[in-house]
C-alpha cells in the first residue's frame, strides 16, 4: 500500500547521511523531523513498505481504514504538535464522547463528558461513589501535574556525579519537596500502590471500579492487583485533548493520520524516507556507529545512527554482539517487554446494538468494555501468567467511525477491540499458530455478541492481532505495545537500562528515540523529541539552522 | 423521566419550582448550580436587587445541598464534624458554620438547622457524603443526602414578614433571626420557616416537601402581589451577598477537598470565620492545625472587605501594596446600589489586612469600547457587612 | 489495688512492647506493661498444642532480632540462648532432590551446579550488599519527605545514603533499578534453578499478600535481609523461652509487667492522654501511654474515632491487614522422613517461583491455595521438651490462606485447608500422614481471634512496600507519635515492622526519649 506522501527516492549510496533513523514511526519520525529542521540530511529508513509503526491506519477492507495498533490519541505532547507544525501539515485530534462499561446484569456504568451526567450515572450505582470521584480526580490530577513537566526531561543518571545529572537531580529533589511533606507521602504511597487497592480507598462499586481500572492495566503485564498499576493509569491520564487533562480523542483519519503528518513535515524540512528498506544491521567502527546495513545488503552510511525500534530489537537483533560492551547487553537481555495484549480490527456494516444501552445513548460512540469486576480482570491476567489468552478477556473498545467521517463509506464502520491478556508465547513457550489466533479472536467476537446480540452478522472483515502479528509486523518484541513494560525498574533513569537513560547507546553516535526510552510509549512522541534535544546538544560543530524546540509548557 | 438511565438527555436537575421560573426568566438567562438548572435573572437585575432591599424577593435554593443528620450521637457526631458547639444549640435553632479537614482547611460552609434532640439538617454548597460518612465512624448517627427531598425557598426583603403574613403565618412575627418554626401555610400545608438569608436583611427561608412546591411559590406570589414580591436570580443575590459581605465556596475560597493545588486551601482564620472556632468544645475535625497555626503564627492569609475608590468594580483584580507589592487578590466585588461605594472582598496577605494603612492599591482592567483602562485605585480595608440594616434583626419585624 | 506511681503505660508485652520498656525504664521512666494474655512474649510464644507436644505458636524462627536490645538488655544474661545460629535451609523437592543452604543466607549451597552457583554467588552478595543500605533506616524514626523531615535523623540518613554511593557507579544504578521490581523477574534474570527460584520467591512473599510477580516484592526480601544479614537463629526453649529471658531483662531495668491486664480504653480530658481503663473497670491515671497493639485497634477501638480527625480515620483505615497465612502444628509419632532432608533445616516447600504465585492466585479472591506453599520448622529435631522421647513436633506456616473465605470459615474450609496442606507434606514426606497423633490448625481468622492480629496480620499491617518507612502505619502517624498528646504508637506496626525484633519498640523508645 502507498497512502503516504514519503518520498521515496533513495539517496545516492556514495551519500554520508548526518543521521539515518531507523524505523518510521511516530518516535522515529519526530527524531528525523527535529534534526531535518536544524539543518540535517537525515534518511529514514522503514522495513515495512507503508510508514507509521504503531500509529498506523491501513485499509485491510475496501474502503474502510483501520487503526490498526495504537487507537486512540491523548499522550502526544502539544508542544511538538506545535514545534513541527503538525496541524498545517494535516494533524486533526477529535475529542470523543462517553464510555460504559457493560455488566453481566444487563445493566451498565456509563461516564460521560458532562460532569453532572457522569456524577448521576455514579450515583445509580452508589450515591457515595458518585461524590468520593471529584475528589478522586482531583487527587490523579495532582499526581498527573507533577508527572507532566518531567515528560520533556532527559532523566539524570543518580548515580553520576557530573554537574549535569547532579543539577538535574537537584531539580526532581526540589520539584519533589515542593509538594510539601504529606502530599509527597501520599504519591509516593499512590506510585507503589494497586489500582485495586488504591480505589477500594475511595470506591464501593465494582463495576465503577473496573471502570476506572481501566487505564491501568492497559498495554500492562500487570493485572489490577499487582502494586504499580497505580503509575500506569496515571500514564494514560497525564495526557489532554487541547488543555482538557486526562481526555482521549482520535486523530482524524485513524491513527496514522499521526505519522502521516509527521512525515508530510519531516519532508517539507528536506528530509528523506525509504519504505522497503529493512535494516539487517547497525554498522559500527572502532567504537562509533557509521550507518546500517539493509537486508539485500545495500550499505547506507551516516554520521549517526537512531534506532527508534526498541532496545531488544536494535541491541539483540540488529548488531553484532562483539560491537557492543556485554555487560549493556546483558541488562538489554533483562529489559522486559512481555506482550500482555492483542487486538481485533473490525469493518462493521452497521452500528452494533448494544442492548443495555437505551435509545440514543452517546455511550457507543465511547470506549466500551465488558469486564465489570476488578476480579475478572485479575482472572483475565492469571491465565496471561500462566501463557494462555484470557478466556473471559478484557476489552477496550470502539468504534471511531462515529466519530470521524473519514475512515469508513456512510453505514459502514471501523470497530478497534484492545484486548487483554494475550501472551507473547503459549503454554510451555508454544509459538501461536493460526488456529490459537483464530480461537482468540472467537473468544472476543463471542464477548461482544453477548452484549449485543446481531453484531456478529455486521461483520465484514476482522483483522485478530497477537503479540506475535505485532512482533512480526510492527516489529514490536513480544508485542510490548509500549517497547517496554511500564513498571518503575524500567521508568526514568532506569529507562530503558540504567546508566542508559540519555539516548545514548553504548556506541558513540548510536541513539536512542523510541518507546523503550524515557518517558515511554502511548504515542507520545516525547522520546523522538527528548532524543533529538540531546543529539542537538552534543553536537560540538553545532547546526547550520536551529529548530523550534519548546520545553514542556508550564503547569500552573 | 422515571428511567434513572436517561439522565444523559438532561445532565442539569429541575427544581421543583422550575415550571414556574422558566416562566418568569423572559430571557432564558440560565446557568448551572449544584448540578441544576437556575435563573441568573429574571430579565432585570437591577430591578431585581432593588426588591431585596426595598420590597421582597424570592429565590429558589433548592439546589443547595442537603443533608439530613440524625441519630443519638447527632450533637456528638457535629461537635466532632464543625467548628462551632453544637451541644448548645436549642432545638429549632439555625447555625451557620463551616467545617475543615485534619489540616484545619475549610471544606465548606453551611447552615446547620435542629429540628429536635437527634435530628438534623445541613444545607451547603458542595458535595460532601464521602467526608460526613467517614466522619460518622465511631458515632450512632446517619448521614442522608435530602437535596432532593426539600424544596427551598429564599424569601429576602423588607416586606417579606408583610407577605408571610399575608399568606397566613403572622405567628412568625415572633421568630428570631437563626430560629426555625413550622407553619401552615393556607393551600400549601405545613412550611418550615426559617429566618436565615443570605442578604444581610430581613428575610426568611421556607422549606417544604418537592410536590407542595408549586402552591407555595404560587400562594406567596398571590400574598406578596401588594408587596412588591419577584423572583430574583443569582446575579442580583449575589450583588446583596457580597453587600453582606457573606462568602461563598469556589468564589471566595476553595474547599479544601477539591483544590487542586495545595495552596488555595485555606484555614477559618484566612476567610474571616477565625470567630466560629471553638478551641475549648473538645476535638473536632482540624482543631490541632488550627492550634497550631495560630501558636507558630503560620496563617498567611486573611480575607478582608475592602472599600475602593472610584466606581468601577474591581472583579478578580490584583491588589498592591504601594503600587508594586503584590498582596492579595479580590474574589468578588460591585459596586454597591444599596451603600453607594465600590466594595469588594479580598484576600490579603497578612499583616497587610491589618498593617497596610491607606497604601493598597487595586489594579483594575476596565474594558470600554474594546480597549482596557488601565486604574491603579486606593482602597482600604473595611468592616463587614458593608450593609447591616437594624431591620434585619427587629423582632417582631417591621412590615416594610 | 493502690495504684503504685508509674509515668508511662505501655500496652501489649510483646517484643516491641518489651524492648520500648526496657528501653525507657534504662533513660529513667517509671514503666508499667499491661498485657492482656497470661504471659508476656505476644508472637514469641511458646504452648502446647497436644499433651507433650509443644510449639513455637506463631512466629517460629528469628531473623532480625534487634542488636541494640541485646546489648543493651543483655536477655543472654537472664536466660537467653542459641539452640541454633545460623539455621541451614533444605528446598524440599518431591523427588528427593533437595537443596541445601547454610550459612548467612545460602553462602554455600553445594547441591548447585557450578554455573548456577556463581551466579546465586552473584546474586546472593547484590542482595546482601542492597540490604546493607537499608540497615540504617531499621533503626531509625521514619524520615518524612519535604523540608525538616530528616529531624534528628540526619546522620542515619546520611549513612544510608553514603552506603549507596558506596556501592559504586553499577551498583548504585541496579539499586534503583531493584527497589521496586519483583522478585520473579529477578530470579528469572539471574537464576535457572527452580528450587532456588521457589525458595526466593517464598521467602521474599512470606507473610504479605504479594506474589512473586508482584512489583515491589523483592524490597521484601531486602527488608528481610537487613536484619541479620541473612542468618536464622532459634532459641533454645523455643520461642516461649526468648520472651521469658527478654522478659527478666526489662523487669531488671526496674520495669514493671502486669499480665491478664486487658486495655479496654484510654482515657483523655479531651486534649490529651489521660490513663487507661482496664477490662473490669480498673483506671490507671498516666500521662503517656505507649500501645504497641494494632495501631487501628488502638486509634479507632481503644481511643475511638471520635478523639481523631477525620482524614487519620481514612488512613487508618485503609491499612491494608490481610494475612495470608496459617499455622498447622503436628505431633507425630516418629521422626517423618522427608526423603533425607535434614529435620533441622528450615524445610521449604516451594518447587518453583510459578508455583509460589499460582498459590497467591487463590488468595486474591478469598480462597486458600489448592497446593500450599509452606516452611516448616522442627524444634523436637534440635531439642527434647517439645515431645515425648522419639516423638516430633512439627510447626508449618503455610499460605496463601485468606482471612475472609469466600463461602466462610466453617469446619469444611479447615479441614480443606488441612487436607491441602497435608497433602503437599504427604508429597514430600510419604507416609507422614500416618505418623500424626494429633494436630492442630490455625487458619488466618484463628490467628486474628486469638491473638488480637487484626485481619490475620502477622506484622499488624500488611508489609507492602506502600505501608513502609513514613507510610507505616500511615501517613501523618509514622513517627510513633499520634495526634493526641501523650499517645504513642510502637508496635509492629509501626516502622521498621514486626517479626521477632523489638525495633519499633526500641526506635519509638528512643523518639519519645528525645521528645522528653
Amino acid at each position: 500500500m502507498k497512502d503516504t506522501a514519503a518520498s521515496t527516492v533513495p539517496g545516492p549510496s556514495s551519500r554520508t547521511w548526518d543521521a539515518v533513523v531507523v524505523g518510521a514511526g511516530h518516535n522515529g519520525l519526530v527524531a528525523a523531523s527535529y534534526l531535518a529542521r536544524s539543518g540535517l540530511d537525515v534518511l529514514v529508513v522503514e522495513k515495512n513498505e507503508w510508514i507509521g509503526g504503531a500509529a498506523v491506519s491501513r485499509e485491510l477492507h475496501p474502503g474502510v481504514t483501520y487503526s490498526n495498533c495504537s487507537y486512540v490519541f491523548s499522550l502526544f505532547r502539544p508542544e511538538i504538535m506545535r514545534d513541527l507544525d503538525l496541524p498545517a501539515h494535516g494533524l486533526q485530534v477529535l475529542p470523543y464522547e462517553s464510555g460504559a462499561v457493560f455488566k453481566r446484569d444487563g445493566g451498565y456504568v456509563a461516564m460521560y463528558r458532562d460532569h453532572e451526567a457522569t456524577r448521576r450515572e455514579f450515583a445509580r450505582h452508589s450515591p457515595r461513589d458518585a461524590e468520593s470521584y471529584d475528589r478522586y480526580s482531583r487527587d490523579i490530577m495532582r499526581y498527573c501535574r507533577f508527572i507532566r513537566p518531567l515528560l520533556m526531561r532527559t532523566p539524570p543518571d543518580p548515580a553520576s556525579f557530573k554537574l549535569r545529572d547532579m543539577s538535574e537531580m537537584a531539580y526532581l529533589a526540589r520539584h519533589f519537596l515542593a509538594l510539601g511533606s504529606e502530599d509527597a507521602a501520599e504519591m509516593v504511597r499512590f506510585w507503589t500502590m494497586s489500582i485495586s487497592d488504591f480505589l477500594d480507598e475511595y470506591f464501593e462499586n465494582e463495576a465503577i471500579k473496573s471502570y476506572l481500572a481501566v487505564s491501568s492495566i492497559i498495554g500492562t503485564a500487570l493485572g489490577p492487583m499487582s502494586p504499580g498499576t497505580a503509575y500506569v493509569l496515571l500514564h494514560h491520564y497525564m495526557g489532554d485533548v487541547d488543555g482538557n487533562i486526562g481526555a482521549w480523542g482520535y486523530a482524524r483519519g485513524g491513527m496514522g493520520a499521526v505519522t502521516k503528518a509527521l512525515a508530510s513535515s519531516f519532508l517539507a524540512a528536506g528530509g528523506t524516507i525509504r519504505e522497503n528498506a529493512p535494516v539487517a544491521r547497525i554498522k559500527v567502527r572502532e567504537g562509533r556507529a557509521e550507518g546500517v546495513v539493509l537486508e539485500d545488503g545495500e550499505e547506507i552510511r551516516a554520521r549517526r545512527v537512531i534506532s527508534s525500534m526498541d532496545v531488544k530489537r536494535t541491541f539483540l537483533g540488529c548488531m553484532d554482539p562483539s560491537d557492543v560492551p556485554a555487560p549493556f547487553l546483558e541488562k538489554v537481555r533483562n529489559f522486559k517487554s512481555r506482550g500482555s495484549s492483542g487486538k481485533l480490527n473490525i469493518a462493521l456494516d452497521g452500528v452494533p446494538e448494544f442492548t443495555a444501552l437505551p435509545e440514543g445513548s452517546p455511550c457507543i460512540q465511547g470506549d466500551l468494555h465488558f469486564t465489570d469486576t476488578l476480579e475478572r480482570m485479575e482472572r483475565a491476567y492469571d491465565e496471561w501468567k500462566i501463557g494462555r489468552w484470557s478466556s473471559d478477556p478484557f476489552q477496550d473498545t470502539m468504534i471511531p467511525t462515529l466519530t470521524d467521517p473519514t475512515m469508513a463509506p456512510p453505514g459502514q464502520h471501523f470497530m478497534s477491540c484492545f484486548v487483554q491478556y494475550c501472551p507473547p508465547r503459549l503454554e510451555g513457550g508454544r509459538e501461536w499458530t493460526e488456529n490459537d489466533r483464530d480461537a482468540f479472536g472467537k473468544a472476543v467476537l463471542d464477548q461482544i455478541e453477548d452484549y449485543a446480540p446481531g453484531f456478529k452478522n455486521r461483520v465484514l472483515h476482522v483483522e485478530v492481532r497477537t503479540p506475535r502479528e505485532l512482533e512480526a509486523e510492527v516489529g514490536l518484541t513480544d508485542g510490548n505495545i509500549f517497547q517496554g513494560e511500564l513498571t518503575f525498574d524500567q521508568l526514568l533513569f532506569n529507562r530503558p537500562v540504567p546508566g542508559y537513560a540519555q539516548y545514548r547507546g553504548p556506541v558513540d553516535e548510536l541513539w536512542m528515540c523510541g518507546s523503550s526510552t524515557h518517558p515511554g510509549g502511548g504515542v507520545m512522541g516525547a522520546p523522538g523529541r527528548n532524543a533529538a534535544a540531546e543529539i542537538l546538544r552534543g553536537m560540538k560543530a553545532g547546526t547550520t539552522k536551529k529548530t523550534e524546540m519548546r520545553d514542556a509548557y508550564p503547569v500552573i | 423521566m422515571t428511567d434513572q438511565r436517561h439522565h444523559f438527555r438532561q445532565p442539569l436537575q429541575r427544581s421543583p419550582f422550575h415550571p414556574r421560573i422558566e416562566a418568569a426568566n423572559v430571557l432564558n438567562a440560565w446557568a448551572p448550580w449544584a448540578g441544576y438548572t437556575t435563573a441568573l435573572n429574571f430579565g432585570d437585575v437591577a430591578m431585581e436587587h432593588s426588591a431585596i432591599r426595598s420590597t421582597a424577593s424570592v429565590y429558589d435554593v433548592s439546589p443547595m445541598i442537603k443533608y439530613a443528620i440524625e441519630g443519638p450521637d447527632a450533637v456528638a457526631y457535629l461537635d466532632r464534624l464543625t467548628l462551632r458547639r453544637v451541644a448548645g444549640m436549642p432545638v429549632g435553632g439555625v447555625q451557620y458554620t463551616a467545617w475543615c479537614n485534619d489540616a484545619g482547611h475549610v471544606l465548606d460552609d453551611g447552615t446547620l438547622f435542629r429540628f429536635d434532640e437527634t435530628r438534623f439538617r445541613l444545607c451547603c454548597q458542595e458535595r460532601h457524603l464521602p467526608w460526613l460518612l467517614d466522619s460518622a465512624i465511631g458515632f450512632d448517627v446517619t448521614i442522608r443526602d435530602v437535596t432532593e427531598e426539600v424544596a427551598g425557598l429564599s424569601l429576602q426583603g423588607p416586606t417579606s414578614f408583610a407577605v408571610l403574613k399575608a399568606a397566613g403565618a403572622a405567628e412568625l412575627a415572633d421568630l428570631k433571626p437563626f430560629r426555625m418554626a413550622e407553619v401552615r401555610l393556607g393551600p400549601v400545608g405545613p412550611v418550615t420557616v426559617s429566618r436565615t438569608g443570605f442578604t444581610a436583611d430581613l428575610g426568611y427561608e421556607l422549606w417544604v416537601a418537592p410536590e407542595r412546591a408549586l402552591d407555595l411559590w404560587d400562594h406567596l406570589m398571590i400574598s406578596g402581589r401588594l408587596h412588591g414580591i419577584r423572583p430574583v436570580g443569582t446575579e442580583a443575590l449575589n450583588i446583596a451577598r457580597i453587600e453582606a459581605g457573606f462568602i461563598t465556596a469556589n468564589a471566595d475560597f476553595v474547599c479544601a477537598e477539591h483544590a487542586l493545588r495545595p495552596d488555595r486551601a485555606r484555614q477559618p482564620d484566612e476567610i474571616g470565620l477565625d470567630w466560629m472556632v471553638d478551641l475549648d468544645k473538645g476535638p473536632f475535625n482540624g482543631r490541632a492545625a488550627i492550634r497550631a497555626a495560630r501558636r507558630d503564627r503560620t496563617l498567611k492569609w486573611a480575607l478582608v472587605g475592602l472599600d475602593i475608590e472610584g466606581n468601577i468594580s474591581a472583579e478578580g483584580s490584583i491588589v498592591y501594596l504601594g503600587g508594586r507589592k503584590e498582596v492579595g487578590q479580590i474574589t468578588a466585588a460591585v459596586w454597591s446600589p444599596t451603600t453607594k461605594r465600590n466594595i469588594a472582598l479580598a484576600q490579603l496577605l497578612r499583616p497587610w489586612h491589618r498593617d497596610a494603612g491607606d497604601k493598597l492599591r487595586v489594579e483594575i482592567y476596565a474594558l470600554r469600547e474594546l480597549q482596557y483602562h488601565k486604574l491603579m485605585l486606593p482602597a482600604r480595608v473595611v468592616k463587614r457587612p458593608f450593609f447591616n440594616p437594624p431591620r434585619r434583626r427587629a423582632t417582631p419585624p417591621a412590615m416594610f | 489495688m493502690p495504684t503504685p506511681s508509674f509515668d508511662t503505660i505501655i500496652i501489649g508485652a510483646g517484643l516491641n512492647g518489651l524492648a520500648c520498656a526496657g528501653r525507657l525504664a534504662q533513660g529513667g521512666a517509671k514503666v508499667l506493661v499491661l498485657e492482656a494474655a497470661d504471659q508476656p512474649g505476644g508472637g514469641a510464644l511458646t504452648a502446647e498444642f497436644a499433651p507433650g507436644y509443644r510449639v513455637d505458636r506463631l512466629a517460629h524462627l528469628v531473623t532480625h532480632l534487634d542488636g541494640r536490645m541485646l546489648s543493651a538488655l543483655k536477655p543472654e544474661a537472664h536466660g537467653l540462648n542459641w539452640a541454633v545460629k545460623s539455621m541451614p535451609t533444605t528446598v524440599l523437592s518431591a523427588e528427593g532432590r533437595h537443596l541445601t543452604l547454610t550459612g548467612a543466607y545460602g553462602a554455600s549451597a553445594p547441591g548447585l551446579d557450578p554455573r548456577e552457583a556463581r551466579r546465586w554467588a552473584d546474586l546472593r552478595a547484590r542482595l546482601l550488599r542492597h540490604a546493607e543500605v537499608l540497615r540504617p533506616l531499621r533503626e531509625i524514626t521514619p524520615p518524612l519527605p519535604g523540608k525538616g523531615g530528616a529531624k534528628g535523623n540526619v546522620v542515619a540518613l546520611g549513612k544510608a545514603g553514603l552506603a549507596l554511593r558506596r556501592l559504586g557507579r553499577e551498583e548504585m544504578q541496579e539499586f534503583l533499578r531493584m527497589i521496586l521490581i519483583n522478585v520473579h523477574d529477578v530470579t528469572e534474570e539471574s537464576l535457572t534453578d527452580d528450587r532456588l527460584r521457589g525458595l526466593l520467591a517464598f521467602d521474599a512473599t512470606l507473610g504479605a499478600f504479594l506474589g512473586p510477580r508482584s512489583p515491589n516484592s523483592l524490597f521484601l526480601l531486602w527488608h528481610r535481609l537487613s536484619g541479620d544479614a541473612g542468618h536464622i537463629r532459634w532459641p533454645s526453649g523455643g520461642m516461649g523461652a526468648l520472651a521469658a529471658a527478654v522478659t527478666r531483662a526489662v523487669e531488671a531495668t526496674g520495669a514493671e509487667i502486669r499480665c491478664k491486664a486487658r486495655v479496654e480504653r484510654l482515657l483523655t480530658d479531651g486534649d490529651r492522654i489521660t490513663g487507661v481503663r482496664l477490662e473490669g473497670g480498673e483506671e490507671i491515671t498516666v500521662s503517656r501511654v505507649i500501645s504497641t497493639i494494632n495501631p487501628r485497634t488502638t486509634l479507632l477501638d481503644l481511643l475511638g474515632a471520635r478523639e481523631i480527625d477525620t482524614g487519620l480515620v481514612r488512613r487508618v483505615s485503609n491499612i491494608r491487614m490481610r494475612g495470608t497465612t496459617a499455622k498447622l502444628h503436628l505431633a507425630l509419632r516418629e521422626a517423618p522422613e522427608f526423603l533425607g532432608a535434614d529435620l533441622r533445616h528450615r524445610l521449604v516447600i516451594a518447587p518453583s517461583s510459578e508455583a509460589v504465585e499460582l498459590a497467591f492466585n487463590a488468595v486474591k479472591y478469598g480462597e486458600f491455595s489448592a497446593e500450599p506453599v509452606m516452611e516448616i520448622m522442627s524444634p523436637s529435631a534440635h531439642e527434647a521438651g517439645f515431645a515425648p522421647e522419639g516423638h516430633h513436633v512439627l510447626s508449618i506456616v503455610a499460605q496463601y490462606v485468606p482471612f475472609v473465605r469466600r463461602g466462610g470459615w466453617d469446619a469444611g474450609a479447615r479441614d480443606g485447608l488441612k487436607a491441602a496442606i497435608m497433602a503437599r507434606l504427604e508429597a514430600h514426606a510419604p507416609g507422614i500422614g500416618a505418623l500424626v497423633t494429633a494436630s492442630e490448625l490455625l487458619a488466618t481468622p484463628d490467628i486474628a481471634d486469638r491473638h488480637g492480629l487484626v485481619g490475620g496480620s502477622w506484622h499488624q499491617g500488611d508489609l507492602a512496600v506502600e505501608q513502609m518507612l513514613f507510610m507505616r502505619p500511615a501517613i501523618g502517624i509514622a513517627r510513633y507519635a499520634t495526634p493526641v498528646p501523650g499517645l504513642w504508637l510502637a508496635g509492629a506496626g509501626s516502622h521498621p515492622g514486626g517479626g521477632i525484633s523489638g525495633a519499633a519498640g526500641w526506635n519509638a523508645a528512643n523518639e519519645i526519649l528525645g521528645a522528653a
